[in-house]
């Protein structure tokens, strides 16, 4: 590793505007926006399989709210949702006063609620959409062999629905990494805020933008390839048969 | 031939006016806001010393002053890319900005200075008392250096793309202390919300690879005699009398 440093450090010796310092800050801002990208698209994929459930639902007490948070967050742009959550909320008269300060006031919990509200809210309706597209044979065969509305929905319904959501919820997960870049405008130093800083430092936009934009290519990459290989896995009864 | 000649009469005159235009007009890229340098009115109008010092300047070389409105951390490319001829925008001349620009007389020397809220723990500015604080920069300022080569392992820097939202996440108790040009922060937190905020430890003018040799304006490398004029104006307004009046309009009553 030492090794590997001093051999860095020589290759960076030329270079006024890549040295560790800057590397380290590229660095931490990968592991931020990972972070933040990642926790949200988690949280936000749990809580949409519910909300997709539900915003089929017969019943218009369930079916509606879910609309009309749906209709917003999908709506409105990522940065005023996100101008909203940190900088709105300090308007709440004594918020400084409740436990909810401890939570909003480093800019990271603001932006990771932001991002997961706005992702789960696109979740939900590519999962409704996949929902509403299972095709009726399955579903009277369902009922033929007397399996309740909940049993349906468990054993046949959902699992060919996320099956049908894979490659759209691959769309998704990487706007959700491009649209992370807004991060930096609430002071977080994610990828784009470390661009940012080496170009506001070093005055040298190509260098920093397109160093961060390698990165990112990089990240999409790994995430083409996951999906990739999921649908291979999970899609495979519907590839032409080989033998 | 004879229409032949009057087309390239007429091509000649529209490229001359069009070259005329250009001399008479010099436009400024600022960055707003930053009070008392540079801001608007409620209106919308832009002032500021920078704002009407620019202008005076401009009326004594004859030409007219366009003022573009551009954010700080692109500013200078801008200034390369000919979004405009120059910069008035609380730039302070350095090392490494020399480099980039050619920088006329500085116009003004403010130093920086550390504000906290009233009450504050932090009594002095070293490692120790603003260890594990937060503190506040404007993203790309010559406070941003310095704050993060002093500072940067042991307190948390939040930057930001405006000095307005830098001060609301201070009002909001999001920041401990926040180190800026030390009349932006007189007029935004000692006198718009009096006796809510200090300044902290001393202010700041060394050392000079951070802290440079007062504001000037910025022109691109290659237009000397651009930036000789204005040296001229310069030296004119500080002579006659304008330019003291203009630092008394939004200084007056200070030191």
């Amino acid at each position: 590793m030492t090794a590997f440093m001093t051999w860095l450090e020589n290759q960076l010796a030329e270079n006024s505007i890549f040295t560790l310092q800057t590397l380290s800050y590229y660095g931490d801002g990968l592991t931020t926006t990972v972070q933040l990208v990642f926790l949200s698209l988690v949280i936000g994929l749990i809580a949409a399989v519910p909300l997709a459930i539900g915003r089929g639902s017969k019943h218009g007490w369930i079916k509606w709210p879910i609309f009309v948070y749906t209709y917003v967050f999908r709506g409105t742009p990522l940065l005023i949702q996100l101008y909203l959550i940190y900088y709105g909320v300090v308007f709440v008269d004594g918020i400084q006063e409740t436990w909810l300060w401890v939570i909003l006031e480093k800019p990271f919990v603001p932006a990771l609620i932001a991002f997961t509200l706005n992702t789960a809210a696109y979740t939900t309706e590519i999962f409704r959409g996949a929902i509403k597209s299972t095709s009726k044979g399955e579903i009277e065969a369902a009922r033929a062999y007397g399996m309740s509305p909940r049993q349906t929905m468990r054993r046949i319904i959902i699992p060919s629905a996320f099956r049908r959501a894979l490659p759209a919820y691959g769309n998704e997960v990487i706007f959700m990494l491009h649209a992370s870049a807004i991060a930096s405008v609430v002071t977080i130093m994610d990828l784009t805020g470390a661009a940012r800083f080496v170009y506001a430092r070093y005055y040298a936009p190509f260098e920093a933008f397109l160093f961060v934009a390698a990165i990112y290519l990089c990240l999409t990459f790994t995430i083409l390839y996951f999906f990739r290989y999921l649908e291979k896995k999970l899609l495979a009864h519907l590839q032409p048969q080989t033998s | 031939m004879k229409k032949l000649l009057s087309v390239s009469l007429l091509g000649l005159a529209i490229a001359a006016s069009a070259a005329q235009a250009q001399e008479d007009q010099i436009r400024i890229g600022v960055d707003v806001p930053y009070e008392p340098m540079e801001y608007r009115t409620p209106d919308g109008e832009l002032t500021g010393f920078d704002i009407d010092l620019g202008n005076a300047l401009c009326e004594r070389i004859g030409v007219e002053c366009e003022w573009v409105v551009q954010g700080w951390d692109g500013i200078i490319p801008g200034l390369m890319a000919r979004k405009y001829d120059a910069i008035m925008s609380s730039m302070t001349i350095n090392d490494d900005r020399r480099e980039q620009v050619l920088f006329s007389d500085p116009y003004i020397t403010p130093p920086s200075a550390w504000f906290a809220p009233e009450g504050t723990d932090i009594d002095a500015t070293n490692e120790e008392s603003l260890a594990g604080m937060t503190i506040g920069v404007q993203r790309g300022t010559l406070q941003d250096n310095y704050v993060t080569d002093m500072y940067g392992d042991v307190a948390d820097i939040n930057r930001y793309s405006t000095a307005d939202d830098m001060v609301l996440d201070m009002e909001s108790e999001r920041l401990d202390i926040l180190f800026l040009d030390y009349p932006v922060g007189k007029s935004t937190l000692l006198d718009s919300e009096e006796g809510d905020y200090v300044v902290v430890g001393e202010m700041l003018t060394e050392p000079k690879e951070y802290f440079g040799d007062g504001f000037g304006i910025a022109f691109r490398q290659r237009d000397e005699a651009l930036a000789e004029q204005f040296n001229e104006a310069l030296a004119e307004v500080q002579e006659d009398g304008t330019y003291d009046e203009i630092y008394n309009r939004y200084f007056g009553g200070e030191e």
